[in-house]
């Protein structure tokens, strides 16, 4: 696949996949499957919270709302891995990386600091994600599919606190 | 069972989709971000069009049904805002954080451990959140035509318009 066109030809399949996962999940589950991803990590942290307090899950309205369980979703993340590392390894393209580029340029090349920065990065990310109700998979392609407008706004979130907060974290310093 | 089976399989085709388009690495989220990189934006957007002239025409057909999510102008807007925020810093979407492990870039756990961690706060501060934010600018699960009062197929040709004009100065400028 030429470069030029590499992310071009995969969305677009992926925009085929998307429609197909809705019409065959319709016909076989008799419910539409949109793609999406965030909810998952909703239910694992549930999963994980309930083999330590199971009371707690249970009595808590978020979790008993998303249903805490294995599910259509969470096997679409699961495949997501599994299909990425099966492409990788087939085209060569598959790396292993400690950290990552852009970010030890400005940060270095430690693995703890990376670590830190990514796992506060993601409480702040996941927590926005529940609260706007989805995640560039869900609200992003899923929701502007169907020309939703709760997937314009909270998109424009997602691009306009990522393009500033980018800019200030990484424009200082390192090679850019 | 079957949708298990049906998750997994479209799980697989996605990630080496989203591999061979090259969108699950931390340079090109933040590339993105940076405004010097729209590899995923490319990606993002083509599967946009193509799913919703397909969605919008199986809808019309009667096969399937849109499953639109809420709007709620607060929570979208503040959630986008804190979602944007960390995703600059972790260099990954929910998506994708996955995907990378998959193509060998370990760090993207410390991404999804952070985020499970960040599911599980939220479930604790939901009915805080139920009684405030969720509740500012609650507008249900509308959309674009029903905002705007036309069909589908007058928003779609203008916005795949807009979005292959975005293409061209991509290109253009070779970002």
């Amino acid at each position: 696949m030429r470069a030029t066109w590499r992310p071009y030809i995969a969305g677009a399949l992926a925009g085929v996949l998307a429609v197909l996962s809705v019409v065959l999940s319709t016909r076989m589950l008799g419910k539409p499957k949109y793609l999406g991803a965030s909810t998952t990590f909703v239910r694992a942290a549930g999963i994980a919270e309930r083999s330590v307090a199971p009371a707690h899950v249970e009595g808590n309205d978020y979790y008993q709302s998303k249903k805490v369980k294995v599910d259509w979703q969470m096997m679409l993340v699961v495949g997501i891995l599994l299909g990425a590392f099966a492409a990788s390894r087939i085209d060569g393209s598959f790396k292993a990386e400690s950290v990552p580029p852009i970010w030890s340029d400005r940060f270095g090349t430690k693995i703890g600091v990376r670590a830190v920065g990514a796992f506060l990065g993601g409480i702040v990310a996941m927590f926005g994600a529940r609260l706007a109700g989805g995640c560039p998979s869900g609200h992003g392609m899923s929701g502007l599919m169907q020309l939703s407008v709760s997937g314009y706004i909270a998109m424009a979130g997602f691009f306009g606190a990522g393009v500033l907060v980018a800019h200030l974290i990484y424009k200082k310093g390192g090679n850019q | 069972m079957s949708e298990l089976i049906l998750g997994l399989i479209t799980g697989l085709l996605f990630g080496a989709l989203l591999q061979q388009g090259r969108v699950l690495r931390f340079e090109k989220q933040v590339g993105a971000m940076l405004l010097q990189d729209m590899t995923i934006l490319k990606f993002m957007l083509s599967a946009i069009i193509v799913g919703m002239i397909g969605i919008n025409l199986f809808v019309d057909l009667g096969v399937i049904s849109l499953k639109v999510k809420s709007t709620v102008i607060g929570a979208n807007l503040i959630g986008g805002i804190l979602f944007g925020s960390g995703w600059a810093v972790m260099g990954y979407c929910p998506g994708t954080s996955v995907g990378a492990i998959g193509e060998g870039r370990w760090h993207a756990v410390w991404a999804v451990l952070g985020m499970l961690v960040g599911a599980a706060v939220y479930a604790e501060l939901y009915p805080a959140m139920k009684a405030s934010v969720l509740t500012w600018g609650a507008l249900g699960a509308i959309t674009l035509p029903d905002v705007l009062r036309v069909s589908p197929w007058i928003l779609i040709p203008l916005l795949t318009a807009a979005f292959v004009a975005l293409f061209w100065m991509f290109e253009k400028k070779k970002l």
